[in-house]
């Protein structure tokens, strides 16, 4: 994973609730094989409305989302994180998120910023007013500079250290094979296995 | 201060604790499909990782196959591709796999409760946000994402912050044909969406207590409809009398060993969970959504809601725009709702006991000739099962199509989709905008209320016929 510090881009208002991830990517658009080429499934129903916020000017080259609350609710896809990031998102910012889609954004490298829902008005409000005056997210000091409006966003500490630093969960985990294989020398032996194979016949 | 069900399950898999971090969780099981891991057994292999323990994985294909003609090769080259690679993972990594056309192939969390690999107390995991259905075993399961697929391949552990602890407490007797699904429809309808984000959720009660296994699984199932980390029940004789004597449940002493430890698993009287919520069964009708979430539930004796029924400014805009994608007029009774397709199914409703409900409510009966009645078993051997006791000739006599396991239209990404514009009576668990197919329109629905709209052509309880 790439190292986040801070971001500066164009930031998209998507100003609806309960867009799950069904919605970020349809299941018709998950048969790849790779992390790539899913941002043509991005948003898939509503690419094709003229009107829909990312077929708009200056939104077209948005990196920065700000959609309504319950984002990401649903499926555990992690497609979804993946074609906001194939299509060149590098942050979303809301007021509430599903699990699964934020540990799947904090795991991919996407930042999810937490505001209140008076800092996401006022983010939407001052888009509205000039949607081409740049928005920068700085991940150190938690804070989203647009202009004149400067607000503070919240992300757990492990998430913003792992972001920092670019850190992968795995290798990190490995450094305490020991500890995993001392507490599996303590598992019962009743606990299922799936090997041997066992069928009712 | 005694400990929560969830807790005890949670402090008997921590590996590693550390202030500041997430804890270690070691992962008892692994459910694995083909569409949400290959990009992990890629990684593992970039990495020159091996599967750290493949005896506790287990693979199957479902999300992506057809439910016709299934031993004939996958007719879209990219779907092909897909299972195609997890039986080559599964090969390369050692890990078993039930392939189509196998006997205890279908739907993941169909078959695990089916050979008996889920069981009290475990922790399971699974690249799929309906693994919440193991926990009306008592287990603590949750869907994660392909890169904690990864770890968990790799380590056979997951870091995971502590969520927080809720209650729904459900009790009194349900009326006659008030099901599962409905308790469930009717929780998320009151709490929202987002309700249970952040929350182990423990369900209990009397009604719980008297409902079988497959309730139990229905409601579990649709944890993540309200946003929670995981729903669980405590075990109980229902449990154990459903795992004894499947093919993976303890045996002899370790039986006994097993049932001892799983008694234990409840929440302390003097547990407390950080939010409680009731619900009276008792008071309950059939549920159906009426639009594209699974919050828009509404009792099937109610009418289609307007905008201004809702408080917030975004959710009466999420109304407005739900009403226009269902194409529905505020004040339309639901029970004159029309629908085309007929879809019984799911990790949530395609159990043996939902066919034989349905079928129950079809026999001798005829279907309407507008529907179009779609029954896909939940696995292979609930197929088996319900043709043994010859259900498949009543869907069959009825005029339903009788079709292989798999997840099949809940989803629709493999062919089993509605067109632009159709509309389905749905058993699964999701009213998602286009999850049944690109501009379907989905009213998710018991398998008494599916069957009994199968036969009217509207949404319908079996008492209205």
């Amino acid at each position: 994973m790439e190292p986040f510090a801070n971001h500066t881009g164009i930031a998209v208002p998507l100003e609806r609730s309960n867009v799950d991830t069904d919605q970020i990517i349809p299941a018709v658009y998950l048969k790849r094989i790779t992390r790539t080429g899913f941002e043509d499934g991005l948003f898939a129903a509503w690419r094709n409305d003229p009107e829909f916020v990312l077929n708009r000017e200056p939104f077209t080259g948005g990196t920065i989302l700000i959609p309504g609350p319950d984002f990401g609710t649903g499926s555990s896809r992690e497609h979804a994180v993946w074609a906001l990031q194939n299509y060149g998102f590098k942050v979303v910012i809301g007021t509430r998120f599903g699990d699964i889609f934020r540990s799947n954004s904090g795991k991919a490298g996407l930042l999810v910023a937490l505001v209140s829902e008076a800092d996401r008005d006022a983010l939407w409000e001052a888009i509205d007013a000039d949607p081409n005056v740049p928005t920068t997210v700085d991940l150190p000091s938690q804070t989203i500079t647009r202009g004149d409006l400067n607000v503070k966003f919240e992300i757990d500490a492990y998430t913003k250290h792992r972001l920092l630093n670019g850190l992968d969960d795995i290798s990190m985990t490995l450094q305490h094979a020991d500890e995993i294989a001392a507490f599996e020398a303590t598992r019962p032996s009743f606990k299922p296995k799936t090997l041997p194979v066992r069928t009712a016949g | 201060m005694g400990k929560t069900l969830s807790e005890k399950v949670w402090d008997a898999h921590v590996v590693r604790s550390v202030q500041g971090e997430p804890d270690l969780l070691y992962i008892d099981l692994h459910l694995v499909h083909e569409v949400t891991s290959p990009q992990a057994f890629e990684g593992l292999r970039l990495a020159g990782r091996p599967v750290r323990r493949p005896d506790l994985t287990l693979a199957t294909e479902d999300h992506n196959t057809p439910t016709l003609n299934i031993l004939a090769p996958i007719a879209d080259p990219v779907s092909k591709k897909q299972v195609d690679t997890l039986r080559s993972n599964a090969k390369d990594f050692g890990v078993r796999i039930h392939s189509l056309g196998d006997k205890d192939q279908g739907v993941v969390h169909i078959i695990g409760p089916q050979l008996g690999v889920t069981q009290p107390g475990m922790t399971i995991v699974c690249g799929d946000s309906h693994t919440s259905t193991h926990g009306a075993f008592g287990a603590l399961a949750y869907g994660i994402g392909t890169s904690e697929v990864e770890h968990v391949l790799a380590t056979q552990t997951l870091p995971q912050a502590k969520p927080k602890t809720m209650a729904v407490n459900i009790n009194g007797e349900l009326p006659d044909g008030v099901t599962a699904k409905d308790i469930v429809l009717a929780l998320i309808a009151k709490v929202g969406t987002g309700g249970g984000q952040g929350y182990i959720v423990e369900y209990r009660g009397d009604t719980v207590e008297n409902l079988s296994m497959e309730g139990r699984m229905t409601i579990c199932n649709m944890s993540i409809e309200w946003g929670a980390k995981a729903g669980m029940m405590a075990p109980d004789e229902t449990t154990f009398a459903y795992l004894k004597g499947r093919p993976h449940a303890p045996e002899g002493e370790d039986w006994d060993a097993a049932v001892e430890y799983w008694r234990t698993l409840k929440s302390d009287d003097d547990a407390t969970f950080d939010v409680e919520v009731d619900i009276d069964a008792s008071k309950l009708t059939p549920f159906v959504t009426w639009g594209t979430n699974p919050g828009h539930g509404v009792p099937l004796g109610a009418t289609v809601p307007a905008p201004e029924d809702f408080e917030s400014e975004v959710e009466q805009a999420t109304a407005k725009r739900a009403l226009e994608y269902m194409a529905l007029t505020p004040g339309t009774p639901m029970r004159d709702i029309y629908v085309d397709t007929v879809f019984l199914g799911s990790c949530t409703n395609g159990r043996i006991e939902d066919l034989r409900l349905a079928a129950s409510v079809l026999k001798g009966r005829k279907k309407a000739d507008s529907i179009r009645m779609l029954v896909v078993p939940g696995s292979a051997r609930v197929r088996l099962q319900a043709e043994a006791e010859g259900l498949d000739k009543v869907f069959l006599d009825f005029g339903a199509e009788w079709r292989a396991a798999g997840c099949s239209m809940c989803l629709g990404m493999n062919p089993d989709q509605l067109a632009p514009g159709e509309r389905s009576a749905s058993t699964s668990n999701r009213n998602f905008e286009g999850r049944q197919g690109k501009g379907g329109r989905t009213h998710l629905v018991s398998p008494a209320v599916a069957a009994a709209t199968a036969i009217t052509g509207h949404l319908s309880a079996p008492a209205d016929l």
